[in-house]
C-alpha cells in the first residue's frame, strides 16, 4: 500500500478514510461532491492505474512511480475542472441576440480564490518532489557493486570490478549486469560528447557528460531484460545507442561475475 | 460572415477630437514610393510589420514542410526514407526556424511592430530606421540558416540547442553549421533591436490620456517580452560568439580538453532558453487577451491580475533555466524544481482571466475566438504536463522523451499557431482592408485542432514507452509503431489545414470583399482608423478616458468612463475598478 497517498506526504497510519473527513471538513457544504469524489480517488489508491508510464524496475524508479501518479491524480482534478468550467462557459455564454452584456471588470474574491488554491497545490507538489528527489538521488555509502559506464559515440561501455570490460562487439548490443535485491552505485562517464544513460523501466535518465562524473544508484526489485537507450542527441547514430539491461539474482550474479573476471585473469 | 454590424466604426468621427498638432505636422509627408522600392526602404511600422510578419510565416511553412519529411521518416520502423545525417538536419532547422525565425518574429516582429503603435495612438515606432535594421537583420539571418542545406557538410545537424561538445568544430565540421551561428546571431541582434524599440515606443508615444493602466494588454505582454528579449537575448548572443571562438580561433570555452567545461553552454543556453519560451508566448498571451473581451462583448476580466501575472511570469522565467538541466546532475534541484512549479500560479491565473472574461457574456465564435478557445484547450493541457516536467524525479523518467516533445508542442504550437492565427485573422482586416472567408478559417481551425491532437496526444504516450526524441529510427520490437503512424497522419491532417489557409488568403486576393473600419466593435484604438490606416495611422483620435476607447465612443451607454457626444467628457469619473 506504499501508494500515492504516502508518497505526497501524509502519514501513512491515516489511510483513505480519514482523508476524506478531514476534506469534508475544510471544504464545507457546497464542495461535498468534489470532496467526496478526491476520497474516493485517494481510497483506490491501490488501484490506480499506471497512467501509460512503468511502474519501475527498482526502489528508486517506483518511489518515482508514486510521484507520478500523485502528480497525473492531481493534473486530471486541476485540468478537469478548468476544462469543465472553459466548456461550460463555451456553451453557456454563446452568444444569443444583440444586446450588451454586464460590464464586468473584475471581481477580487474569485481572483484571490485562483490565486491562492494554485499556490497551496504548487506548495503540496513541491513537498512531494523534494521528499521523492532526496530518496531517489542518494547515493550509498557502501553499494554492493560499482559499475563505471562510459558513453560515447556511438555506444556503452560497462567497467566491473576485477577490470571486466563489456563493449558493443559487432551488431550485438551491450548488455548491464545487475544483481536483484542489491544496490549498485553507478559512475557515469563521457568522454566526447553529452549523451543520455537512459532505461525507460527504471524511470531514470542522466547525461554522461563532459568534465561531469555522474552517481546515481540503482536497486533492482526484478529480475528480467530490460532496454537502455540513449535519451540526449549525440550525433549521426543516436539512434542506434542502445544497450540491455539484465538483472538477474544476486547469486547468479556473483557467479558471472567471477566467471568474467576469469576470463580476464587468463 | 462578419457578426457584427460593419457601420459601428463610421459614428466615430462625430465624437473624435482633435489629437496633438505634432501628428498634423508629420501628416504633410512627400509621396512614398510604391511596390518593391517601398518595400525596401520604408521606415513605417505598418510595412515593417507586414513584411516580418509575411516573412515569419514563410518560414513557418517551410519549416512546416521538414516537419512533414519528420513525420514521413517515423511514419515505419527500420525506415530510410532520409539518411540519418539528413534526418539529424531536418529537426535541427525545423526547430530553430520554428522557433528563431517564425514564433518571435511573428510575434513581435510582425505583431507588434504592426498593432503596438496602433493601439498607443502613435504614427510610428520610436526609431524607425532601427526598426528597419531589425528587419534586415533578420531575414538576412534567416536566408544564412537556409543556405545551410547548400553546403557540401549539410546544414547543422545537433538539435536547435547545439549542445557543447556536439556543435565542436571537431564533431559537427562544416560551413552549415557556421551558417547557423551566424543565423541565430543575426536574428538575436534584430530581436534585441526590436526590442529597444518596442519598450521606448511603449514608454514615449503613448497618445495624450493612454495612461500606463489604460495600455492594452497586447501592449503590455508586448512590453514586458521586450524587457526579457533584453535580459535573454544578450546572453545567447555571448554564448553564439563563444562558440564561434571556439570553433574558429582556437579557444577552449567549451571543451574539456582545454581546461573548458561543456556544461556552461547549457547553462548559458537556457538562461536565453528559458525565458525566451516566455518571449514565444507572452505576445501570444496578449493577443488572446485582445481577442476574448471584443468577442464577448465585455472588458477583460481582472486586468491588473493579468499584468501582475505577466509580470511575475516573467521574473519567473529568469529563474528556471535549470529546469532543462535536472538530468544532469549539476543544479540545485529543489530551486528550480520549485520556481519552476510556481510558474504555474501566474499561467493558471490568465487562464482563468480569460474564461472570466466569457463569464456571463455575449461569446461569438467567429474564426479568431474559435482559435482562442483552442488555443487554452490546448495550453491548459501543455502547461499542466510541464508541471509534470518541473518535478525532477518525473523528469529523470522523461526527459528527452517524446513526452517533453509533445509538452513543448502543446505550449509552443498553442501559442504561436492556435493564438497566432487568432490574431492573424482578428487583424488581417486592419492589416488588408480586407475580410477573409469565415468558412474557411472555421475550417482551418477544425483541421488544424484535430490534427494537432491526433498528433501530440500519442506522442506523450510514446515518451512514457521510452522513444527518446530526435531518434531516425527505432525497431519493430520496440513497439513504438501504431502510435508513430497515428502522429503522422495527424500531423498530414495538420498540414493540409494551412493548405485551406492559403486556398483563403488566395480567395481573398483574387475576389476582394473591404474590410470597414471596425468589423468586430472592438475597443482599442487600431480600429479608430481606418483599414488599412493612413501613412502616420491617425487623422483623429477618440478621447482615450479608459483601456477600451473606441467601444466607450461606440457604446457611451455602456462606458468604462462616461464621455458626452462632441468629445468633452461629462466629468471627471476617474473612480472605479480601472485606476
Amino acid at each position: 500500500m506504499e501508494l500515492g497517498i504516502v508518497q505526497l506526504g501524509k502519514p501513512s497510519a491515516c489511510e483513505g478514510t480519514c482523508e476524506v473527513v478531514k476534506r469534508r471538513r475544510f471544504f464545507e457544504s457546497k464542495r461535498n461532491a468534489v470532496a467526496l469524489a478526491a476520497g474516493a480517488l485517494l481510497l483506490s489508491a491501490c488501484k490506480l492505474p499506471t497512467f501509460g508510464a512503468f511502474r519501475g524496475a527498482t526502489t528508486q524508479g517506483q518511489n518515482e512511480f508514486h510521484l507520478w501518479q500523485g502528480f497525473i491524480i492531481t493534473a486530471i482534478f486541476v485540468g478537469g475542472i478548468t476544462w469543465g468550467v472553459l466548456f461550460y462557459a463555451v456553451f453557456k455564454f454563446r452568444r444569443r441576440g444583440d444586446h450588451i452584456p454586464v460590464q464586468t471588470h473584475s471581481n477580487l474574491k474569485w481572483e484571490l480564490i485562483y490565486t491562492i488554491i494554485p499556490v497551496l497545490i504548487v506548495i503540496g507538489l513541491f513537498a512531494a518532489t523534494f521528499v521523492s528527489e532526496n530518496q531517489i538521488d542518494a547515493v550509498s555509502a557502501n553499494p554492493a557493486l560499482r559499475v563505471t559506464v562510459v558513453g560515447f559515440q556511438w555506444g556503452w561501455k560497462f567497467e566491473y570490478p576485477g577490470g571486466v570490460t563489456i563493449i558493443p562487439k559487432g551488431s550485438t548490443y551491450p548488455t548491464l549486469e545487475l544483481p536483484e535485491g542489491k544496490t549498485t552505485t553507478i559512475k557515469l562517464v563521457s568522454n566526447d560528447v553529452v549523451h543520455g544513460f537512459y532505461i525507460p523501466a527504471f524511470n531514470f535518465s542522466r547525461y554522461a557528460l563532459p568534465g561531469v562524473t555522474n552517481y546515481f544508484d540503482f536497486t533492482p526489485t526484478k529480475t528480467g531484460s530490460f532496454v537502455g537507450r540513449c535519451s540526449q542527441l549525440c550525433g549521426l547514430y543516436h539512434a542506434e545507442m542502445l544497450f540491455n539491461v539484465k538483472v538477474v539474482s544476486a547469486t547468479e550474479f556473483s557467479g558471472w561475475l567471477a566467471t568474467q573476471q576469469q576470463k580476464v585473469t587468463a | 460572415m462578419v457578426s457584427h454590424p460593419a457601420t459601428k466604426g463610421d459614428s466615430m468621427t462625430i465624437i473624435a477630437e482633435e489629437i496633438g498638432s505634432h501628428h498634423h505636422e508629420e501628416a504633410h509627408h512627400e509621396e512614398q514610393p510604391k511596390g518593391i522600392l517601398l518595400w525596401l526602404t520604408s521606415t513605417d511600422h505598418k510595412i515593417i510589420g507586414k513584411s516580418y510578419m509575411y516573412t515569419s510565416l514563410v518560414f513557418f511553412i517551410i519549416a512546416g514542410a521538414l516537419a512533414m519529411l519528420i513525420r514521413t521518416q517515423l511514419f515505419a520502423p527500420n525506415n530510410h526514407f532520409v539518411s540519418p545525417q539528413t534526418y539529424n538536419e531536418l529537426f535541427t532547422i525545423h526547430g530553430s526556424m520554428m522557433l528563431y525565425l517564425f514564433a518571435g518574429p511573428f510575434a513581435f516582429g510582425g505583431f507588434a511592430n504592426y498593432i503596438l503603435p496602433l493601439q498607443i495612438g502613435a504614427p510610428d515606432m520610436a526609431f524607425p530606421r532601427l526598426n528597419a535594421l531589425s528587419y534586415w537583420l533578420y531575414l538576412t539571418g534567416g536566408i544564412s540558416m537556409l543556405l545551410g542545406f547548400l553546403t557540401a557538410s549539410g546544414a547543422a545537424a545537433f538539435g536547435w540547442v547545439a549542445y557543447a561538445p556536439l556543435s565542436s568544430a571537431t564533431n559537427s565540421p562544416g560551413a552549415g553549421p557556421d551558417l547557423w551561428i551566424v543565423s541565430i546571431a543575426l536574428v538575436g541582434f534584430s530581436g534585441i533591436f526590436t526590442a529597444v524599440n518596442l519598450v521606448t515606443t511603449t514608454f514615449y508615444l503613448r497618445a495624450p490620456g493612454m495612461t500606463m493602466f489604460r495600455l492594452p494588454i497586447f501592449v503590455w505582454n508586448m512590453l514586458v517580452t521586450g524587457i526579457l528579449i533584453l535580459i535573454a537575448f544578450p546572453v545567447l548572443t555571448a554564448a553564439l560568439i563563444m562558440l564561434w571562438a571556439d570553433r574558429h580561433l582556437g579557444t577552449h570555452i567549451y571543451s574539456v580538453a582545454g581546461g573548458g567545461v561543456p556544461v556552461l553552454w547549457q547553462n548559458l543556453f537556457w538562461f536565453f532558453g528559458h525565458p525566451e519560451v516566455y518571449i514565444l508566448a507572452l505576445p501570444f498571451f496578449g493577443i488572446v487577451s485582445e481577442i476574448m473581451p471584443v468577442f464577448s462583448r465585455k472588458p477583460v476580466f481582472g486586468y491588473k491580475g493579468l499584468v501582475f501575472a505577466t509580470m511575475a511570469i516573467a521574473g519567473l522565467s529568469t529563474g528556471v533555466w535549470a529546469h532543462h538541466m535536472f538530468t544532469t546532475g549539476t543544479v540545485l534541484l529543489p530551486f528550480f524544481s520549485a520556481l519552476s512549479l510556481l510558474i504555474a500560479v501566474p499561467t493558471g491565473i490568465k487562464i482563468f482571466t480569460w474564461i472570466g472574461t466569457m463569464w456571463r457574456g455575449q461569446v461569438d465564435y467567429s474564426a479568431p475566438m474559435l482559435f482562442c478557445i483552442g488555443f487554452i484547450i490546448v495550453f491548459t493541457m501543455g502547461g499542466i504536463t510541464g508541471v509534470l516536467l518541473a518535478s525532477p524525479p518525473i523528469d529523470f523518467a522523461t526527459h528527452d522523451t517524446y513526452f517533453v516533445v509533445a509538452h513543448f508542442h502543446q505550449v509552443l504550437f498553442g501559442t504561436t499557431v492556435f493564438a497566432g492565427f487568432g490574431g492573424f485573422f482578428y487583424w488581417y482586416p486592419k492589416l488588408t482592408g480586407r475580410m477573409y472567408r469565415e468558412k474557411l478559417a472555421k475550417l482551418q481551425f477544425w483541421l488544424t485542432f484535430v490534427g494537432f491532437n491526433v498528433t501530440f496526444l500519442p506522442q506523450y504516450l510514446l515518451g512514457l514507452k521510452g522513444m527518446p526524441r530526435r531518434i531516425a529510427e527505432y525497431l519493430p520490437a520496440d513497439h513504438f509503431t501504431t502510435l508513430n503512424q497515428i502522429s503522422s497522419v495527424g500531423a498530414y491532417l495538420t498540414g493540409f489545414a494551412f493548405v485551406v489557409w492559403m486556398i483563403n488568403l488566395w480567395i481573398s486576393w483574387r475576389k476582394p470583399i473591404a474590410a470597414p473600419k471596425n468589423p468586430w466593435d472592438g475597443h482599442t484604438l487600431e480600429w479608430a482608423t481606418d483599414s488599412p490606416p493612413s501613412h502616420h495611422n491617425f487623422d483623429r483620435l477618440p478621447p482615450i478616458r479608459s483601456q477600451r476607447p473606441v467601444w466607450d465612443m461606440n457604446h457611451p451607454e455602456y462606458a468604462d468612463h462616461r464621455v458626452s457626444h462632441g468629445g468633452v467628457l461629462a466629468e471627471s469619473t476617474e473612480t472605479s475598478n480601472e485606476e
